[in-house]
């Protein structure tokens, strides 16, 4: 009977309750959700990411914070992040400077509103979702110039100058190479490009293309080989130099958050999204992305760094002219087989 | 009409680069001016660290002195010990067994090893590589290892002492030893397949920061800075001392002088010194390992002055006596410092990535350039 009852009100909820209030609901839910499994996620990655790259390195990594091969580590460090003072140096310039960690951590999280964990665990699914996609990714772009800007630290600068060319610059050959993808699927959607892989990944169909995003991506996401914007050994911390506590948690949670995307981006649209036996759709799809992950790391753990303007070179004269070819191929045998 | 300016003008920024940055090594301040990623202009600022160890030597006597001398280079203090008492000894006359010569050859190449290793790792992750960092402390771990047995120290040894040197050699310092070299060889070939033909690390190697033969000899560069710039010139072969004579091994020279040259060539010295390490093990003679000297040292009125191989380059001491307990004068050549200068020959039109690589080329160690 009340089960009965429950399930009445649970259909007419929307009728009930004022016209935005229940709308608003569902997108408070959705985005809590959306914030809760993301910082669950980067917490994982941080720890994940530091046992890997202490193994490559004959180290243990962390061993000792929650006693089971030092799970609590990320925890404990993001407590202590969150506890720390707040310092606004003086010379900065203030609103930009507050602004742009908040910018680059939404257009973040905005994004995994659309990603399509499995079949049905997807909070909206646009029709034009990989758009959404990367057109909100570049936002963060924007927010990384602020804070090197307004850090006003020359360090700093030569850091968000670097970010500028480096994104803009490879987000061009990491489209193109999507491109390809939305070509074999007919839809923009993720969910639907994910259901056209259905019998064959396209990481099958499309190998350059994916060569191309997998580049082009750890690129987009400033890791090794190509974190070239925050340079340790040469500009200390590139644009995030000035940041400390919990403005600079907002840009660690951010660019590993980033990280998760560009391997949920890579699961999506080569490596066949939730598909594959026995497991929930979930674990297929989160599985996938942490091999992904693990191959960043394992980057990051082998290769030196490149230099600004040799990075540049490659990007503009090796992977965009390869990019337009696995257009022009796949438009070709597309157009063939027709 | 106007002529369309094709030039696009920038604004020029002065940086400062140290003393507190993740690259410079130590306490190094390095005044850049930049036009965007490319440096115009480099300044280098020395003298954070200095400790006034040259006139702290006018006061102390000549024993008091070789402890000084390994906060010199600490990352091969060795080296510093041999140089300084192989100057003081030549001003005493005194003679050393072979013993002693074979352990101070042992001491020194494995302090070679040592200080190659630290500039492997530290040159690799100035690279952004940060896993041959480990590695390399790794091995370097096992020869701090061998020489806390040694002598009970692990970076300020105080080893090698007028006629001889402190302790004997132990077997298990022996063992320890041939441990550690035997594999030692297959760890180098790991590092190399790391870096030596990455496409990354040739790319950001190769043709940078070049210091041709002539500004090398002009510079006064020495050790592997002058090896790489294809000048075959090592002391250990050119000016004998020890035993060198008696060991087998050869001097790497590079051929254009960049960065990849100078990394290649301190890869085949570490190579090398664990061959030279290897004979001397298997050739250590019996006898005294310290000559018998008189407690309060007086060496007599005069002056010498003597040099060493040491890892970064040609480290000398000269030394004046005026026959009391005490030098009236010790100056010291640091490769570290002269080394330093030629990064403003090296640095024309470099990037500031580039300006890193070559400054972790050079091999400097603070503690040496400011005395």
């Amino acid at each position: 009977m009340s089960i009965e009852l429950l399930r009445l009100i649970w259909i007419f909820l929307p009728q009930l309750l004022p016209w935005p209030l229940y709308e608003l609901g569902v997108m408070a839910v959705a985005f809590l959700g959306v914030i809760f499994f993301m910082i669950l996620m980067v917490l994982f990655m941080v720890w994940f990411e530091r046992k890997i790259i202490g193994h490559i390195q004959v180290r243990i990594g962390p061993l000792h914070t929650g006693g089971w091969h030092g799970w609590a580590q990320s925890i404990a460090d993001t407590i202590k992040l969150f506890l720390k003072e707040d310092i606004i140096p003086r010379g900065v310039d203030k609103p930009v400077y507050i602004l742009a960690p908040l910018v680059v951590f939404v257009s973040t999280v905005v994004v995994y509103v659309v990603i399509p964990f499995s079949e049905k665990l997807v909070a909206r699914d646009i029709n034009m979702g990989i758009l959404f996609v990367f057109a909100i990714g570049s936002v963060a772009t924007i927010g990384i110039f602020m804070a090197g800007w307004g850090s006003n630290n020359k360090y700093s600068l030569l850091g968000a100058m670097r970010v500028a060319a480096q994104i803009v610059s490879y987000e061009v050959p990491l489209l193109l190479s999507v491109l390809g993808v939305l070509m074999l699927a007919q839809t923009l959607s993720l969910k639907g490009i994910v259901e056209a892989q259905k019998h064959v990944w396209y990481v099958l169909l499309q190998p350059l293309g994916f060569a191309i995003y997998v580049i082009a991506g750890i690129g987009e996401v400033n890791r090794l080989p190509f974190d070239i914007p925050e340079a340790e050994s040469e500009l200390v911390a590139g644009f995030h130099t000035e940041y400390s506590g919990l403005r600079f948690a907002f840009f660690f949670l951010a660019e590993y958050a980033n990280m998760f995307v560009m391997s949920a981006m890579a699961t999506v649209l080569f490596l066949g999204g939730w598909h594959g036996p026995i497991l929930p759709g979930f674990f297929w799809f989160v599985g996938k992305a942490f091999f992904f992950m693990f191959f960043m790391v394992w980057l990051r753990g082998t290769f030196p760094r490149l230099r600004v303007d040799q990075m540049m070179s490659f990007c503009w004269k090796v992977l965009l002219p390869l990019a337009f070819l696995n257009l022009l191929v796949t438009g070709l045998v597309m157009s063939v087989l027709k | 009409m106007v002529e369309p300016t094709t030039e696009f003008k920038t604004e020029r920024l002065f940086i400062n680069m140290g003393p507190q940055h993740p690259s410079t090594h130590g306490v190094l301040r390095l005044g850049l001016t930049i036009e965007g990623e490319r440096v115009i202009e480099v300044f280098p600022d020395v003298g954070f660290l200095h400790r006034g160890i040259e006139k702290l030597a006018e006061k102390r006597t000549y024993v008091q002195l070789i402890p000084l001398t390994d906060r010199l280079d600490y990352l091969a203090a060795m080296s510093n010990n041999l140089a300084f008492v192989l100057a003081v000894e030549s001003l005493l006359e005194v003679e050393i067994s072979r013993r002693a010569s074979y352990i101070r050859v042992i001491v020194a190449e494995l302090s070679r090893l040592a200080s190659h290793l630290v500039w492997l790792g530290s040159f690799a992750n100035d690279l952004g590589a940060s896993t041959p960092l480990l590695y390399c402390f790794r091995e370097r771990e096992d020869i701090l290892d061998a020489f806390e047995v040694l002598c009970g120290a692990r970076m300020t040894f105080n080893y090698v002492r007028f006629g001889g040197v402190a302790r004997d050699v132990t077997p298990e310092f022996v063992d320890k030893c041939r441990r550690f070299l035997e594999t030692f060889d297959k760890r180098v070939d790991e590092y190399e397949r790391l870096l030596t033909n990455n496409p990354i690390f040739l790319s950001r190697t190769k043709g940078v920061g070049i210091l041709s033969r002539e500004d090398a000899i002009s510079y006064a560069a020495s050790g592997p800075m002058l090896r790489g710039s294809a000048v075959t010139w090592d002391l250990r072969k050119d000016a004998p001392y020890l035993v060198y004579p008696e060991m087998d091994f050869i001097i790497p020279t590079g051929s254009v002088g960049d960065v990849w040259d100078r990394y290649i060539v301190r890869i085949v010295e570490m190579r090398q010194a664990a061959r030279i390490i290897r004979q001397a093990l298997d050739g250590l003679p019996e006898g005294d390992f310290k000559a018998k000297l008189p407690r309060a040292l007086k060496p007599a009125k005069g002056e010498a002055y003597s040099r060493v191989e040491a890892p970064k380059g040609e480290l000398g001491f000269y030394v004046i006596s005026d026959g009391t307990t005490s030098p009236y004068r010790v100056k010291i050549r640091a490769p570290s410092f002269i080394n330093l200068a030629a990064i403003l020959a090296m640095t024309k039109g470099a990037l500031i990535a580039d300006l890193v690589a070559i400054l972790g080329s050079i091999d400097i160690v603070l503690g040496e350039v400011d005395r």
